[in-house]
């Protein structure tokens, strides 16, 4: 468990309410302090009304999931207080504004922070102003000096003129020292590290790590929970010289990108399941022109519409198959938003080099999640490593002799981009021949298909030597192996400590990259278990087939999680130890989700 | 003083393909070919400046048969392709080339948003009004009335207008051309690469296999070219009023045309005077790298 500072608040409100502005500000605030950060927003795909709840917890050592507890509560409105209450424990706080909010039946030693708004500011017209109270409150409970909140609020009220910001200053100086003549500080405050951190979302890391591996071309069509990286790109468009278009459909989308990156440039989309079904069809079309492009898919709950605002790791068999017909792509889904930024680099390359479509899984939990991040950890350089890649206009022509599909012993061919004198060449979908030429129709030959089929098959023979193998994780000889790809890395992680201190020797696998799949050094690894428990956020257990087809080893249990919401370590923890005494029927534990959303 | 050419002067021929064309004999899509091959010849062109980019169907096997760099893509996705291509490398001279159910059938969303975008492409829609790789079913550009393998009993719906279409949703060169008027396909050729915007030429392109209703004869003797009637291309309701003629009188020829609307590139604030962005150096420069992280903080 952790020794050091953790610490949780949630907001809870309606939509509209403003529950953005002081997150923002309270991130900010920690992050400058050096403090690590993980906050999880449960909202609705709603404008206005409906209820949001946004947790943030901070620590001073690193923090990979939203936690199990909450400490400091903010109801910006009567729903939240009346669902949330009674989740509060011992020392812990709720602020309300005590002019329209009533708390409802509380646990011993929860302090409850009522704030008479109209007392505090004499307006009855401003709705927000509960909010900047409520920071003026906070920052007193924290243990921090007005000056920080003061800097902060003209930071964030700084483009809407003086007036605005200094009547928040005068709100949240009137809150502050109500607070400080009222209500009890918490007993630790807020430490300070030395080393400023930043703050990002999954989708603004999956959107820079596009930038920094040379992405000049982005589409999109929007779709929640991916549109954080069409805003990023748009946003930093022209400073950064990328191509940032907003297409009709996703079909679009995948077919423009296409017909981008066959010009050299690397382009990028990225959607959600249901613009990703879109754009099966092109992907499949990628892997026979042979031109190198990156899809992300950012999974939320379905099928179809689904749950448009929560996670789900339901896609996984999608990618896999994704599209018509036998084809070689990449798929790898990123541990966190960090590994998320520097994922887009490293798939870049091997979609490069291998002249195939490259798909990346990430989810709400990821892409939607706002995390610390030490700005030193960010390789704004990698490597770029553009593979057999042709584009020089003063080279010399070769009419007559270049072959775009040329079959070479590592079935990877010279790719000439169009621009380039002498060589002239047409790539297509139809299956053809190593000049290009279609050899569907009239010319069909069964030995130039089969030809054909094992030139980009035998492409990717070596890719595994260029994909770290996964690796068995915590102590050697564990009585469970927690098994969890993509999203799950943070939580299974902070999970094992809670199982190690209720006596339970624990160790994990985190699959990353789905394919190509190190089958072997996964064989190797689950040999050794005693006891495999498969983790993943979706009811049918995607990987756990997957792991079963690809190894031959089936689980000796799972953990699954399908209502929307992602895992909280205790429900991990309460599922290894249900599974260790018996008490699965059917071999899959389902935790409970307590209603904190 | 020595003058070096860069290139020698073309012919039609330097732009035949690796391969003939397939096409059953007879196929008005061999006139299309033949046509564009003679105009960007004349236009002086290279072959590696110009992509050929078209979907699936009979007439999109035409990059194969064309001498240029191609694109053989996706069933209607030819438009949503090609401007990706061209706003990744607005250098390059762009043909799309397919047919009437590639392009107002599967491909009618990207055809309506090609057209608002004004994308800088010549697109040639070879119109038989009739699915014919698939062997004959009815086509959004068939005729009430008409007998197919999937209409055996005559196709009830109406047929999509192309040239209305076109105009109504911006593009800004919309022409219509028939096979049997080679000349006169070369003129509005011409004109739609020398275009800045989306041109649209939609030709009568029979299909001597499956259509026997919109033959050769069916047009020779309805066809009116619109330069013999003194029609002003920048009357937009002109060229309405003349495309919704469908009788005894059909007319082909230059319907409208807006030169004074900008195409995509030219309104994208990163390509002023700047290289395709297929030619950008991909690592960002330390000034944009440190932007990124300081407003991170």
């Amino acid at each position: 468990m952790n020794q050091g500072f953790d610490f949780s608040i949630a907001i809870g409100g309606a939509a509209g309410q403003g529950i953005a502005t002081p997150g923002n500000i309270l991130a900010r605030t920690f992050v400058r302090r050096g403090l690590h950060l993980y906050a999880y927003n449960a909202y609705q795909s709603i404008i206005r009304g409906g209820h949001i709840f946004l947790t943030m917890r901070v620590s001073d050592r690193e923090v990979l999931s939203h936690g199990d507890q909450l400490d400091l509560l903010l109801c910006l409105n009567q729903d939240t207080m009346t669902r949330h209450l009674r989740h509060l424990g011992p020392g812990a706080c709720a602020i309300y504004n005590s002019d329209t909010i009533t708390p409802g039946e509380v646990a011993d030693g929860v302090q409850l922070c009522g704030m008479p708004i109209f007392e505090m500011t004499g307006d009855r017209k401003n709705k927000l102003a509960q909010n900047t109270a409520a920071l003026g409150v906070m920052v007193h409970l924290l243990g921090l000096d007005f000056e920080i909140l003061e800097a902060a609020l003209e930071l964030q009220f700084g483009r809407k003129g003086e007036a605005v910001v200094s009547s928040n200053v005068r709100v949240a100086r009137a809150a502050y020292d109500y607070s400080h003549e009222r209500f009890t500080p918490l007993p630790v405050p807020l430490p300070h590290n030395e080393e400023p951190l930043a703050v990002w979302t999954g989708n603004e890391a999956l959107a820079m790590g596009g930038a920094a591996a040379g992405v000049k071309f982005y589409c999109a069509y929007p779709m929640s929970p991916s549109t954080g990286v069409l805003h990023w790109m748009a946003k930093n468009a022209r400073e950064l010289g990328i191509m940032v278009r907003q297409v009709e459909d996703e079909i679009g989308v995948a077919n423009m990108a296409i017909g981008a990156a066959h010009t050299g440039v690397r382009a990028m989309c990225a959607t959600s399941g249901g613009g990703f079904a879109l754009m099966t069809e092109a992907i499949g079309s990628a892997a026979m022109m042979e031109i190198p492009l990156v899809f992300i898919n950012v999974m939320r709950a379905g099928p179809s519409t689904g749950v448009p605002t929560k996670t789900e790791q339901g896609d996984l068999w999608q990618a896999l198959g994704a599209s018509q017909g036998d084809f070689e792509r990449f798929i790898v889904a990123p541990e966190s938003a960090e590994d998320a930024f520097h994922t887009i680099g490293e798939v870049f390359n091997l979609a490069d080099r291998y002249q195939c479509p490259a798909i990346v899984l990430s989810d709400l939990l990821i892409s939607e999640g706002t995390f610390s991040v030490p700005p030193q950890s960010l390789d704004m350089y990698p490597p770029i490593e553009r593979g057999k890649l042709i584009r020089d206009a003063e080279r010399n022509g070769t009419n007559g002799t270049y072959n775009r599909y040329l079959d070479t012993e590592d079935g990877i061919s010279p790719r000439a981009v169009p621009g380039t004198p002498g060589f002239v060449h047409v790539v297509a979908t139809d299956e053809h021949d190593e000049e290009g030429i279609l050899i569907s129709d009239e010319f069909t030959d069964p030995h130039k298909r089969r030809q054909m089929v094992e030139k980009r098959a035998r492409k990717l023979s070596d890719a595994l030597t260029r994909i770290p193998p996964p690796e068995i994780e915590g102590v050697e000889d564990a009585e469970v192996t927690l098994v969890g790809w993509g999203s799950t890395w943070g939580v299974i992680r902070e999970a094992m400590e809670q199982i190690e201190a209720r006596g339970v020797a624990v160790n994990r696998i985190a699959v990353k990259w789905i394919l190509p799949f190190h089958a072997d050094a996964m064989s190797g690894l689950l040999a050794a278990a005693k006891k495999i428990l498969i983790v993943e956020n979706n009811h049918s257990g995607q990987f756990a087939r997957f792991l079963r087809g690809e190894t031959g080893f089936s689980a000796h249990g799972h953990i699954r999680k399908y209502d929307g919401e992602p895992f909280m370590p205790h429900h991990i923890a309460d599922g290894v130890l249900a599974h260790l005494a018996g008490e699965v029927p059917g071999g899959v534990f389902v935790p409970e989700q307590e209603i904190r959303v | 003083m020595t003058v070096e050419l860069r290139h020698k002067p073309l012919t039609a021929k330097d732009f035949k393909g690796k391969v003939d064309p397939d096409w059953c004999p007879g196929c008005g899509d061999f006139a299309l070919l033949r046509a564009t091959q003679m105009t960007v010849a004349k236009l002086g062109l290279q072959p590696h400046e110009i992509v050929c980019v078209s979907g699936i169907g009979c007439s999109s096997n035409f990059p194969g048969f064309f001498g240029s760099y191609g694109m053989h893509t996706l069933h209607g996705r030819a438009l949503a392709v090609a401007t990706g291509v061209k706003m990744a490398n607005q250098n390059l001279t762009i043909l799309v080339t397919g047919g009437d159910g590639d392009g107002y059938g599967i491909g009618g969303n990207h055809f309506t948003h090609t057209a608002r975008r004004n994308v800088d492409l010549t697109y040639l829609v070879m119109n038989n009004q009739i699915y014919g790789l698939t062997t004959g079913q009815v086509s959004p550009s068939s005729s009430v009335g008409m007998k197919t393998k999937s209409t055996p009993f005559g196709n009830v719906e109406r047929p999509v207008n192309p040239i209305t279409s076109a105009i109504m949703n911006g593009a800004t060169y919309v022409a219509r051309g028939f096979s049997g008027n080679i000349k006169q396909l070369r003129t509005l050729i011409e004109g739609a690469i020398n275009h800045p915007g989306f041109a649209v030429i939609d030709v009568f392109s029979p299909c001597v296999t499956f259509n026997r209703d919109n033959t050769y004869a069916f047009f020779r003797g309805r066809v009116v070219p619109l330069e013999k009637e003194g029609h002003d291309p920048g009357d937009w309701k002109s060229a309405c009023e003349r495309a919704m003629e469908w009788g005894d009188r059909i007319y082909t020829g230059l319907f409208f045309q807006d030169p004074t609307v900008a195409p995509l590139h030219a309104l994208e604030p990163i390509l002023d005077d700047a290289p395709p962005v297929c030619q950008v150096p991909e690592p960002l420069t330390a000034t944009q790298a440190d932007r990124i992280i300081q407003r991170m903080m």
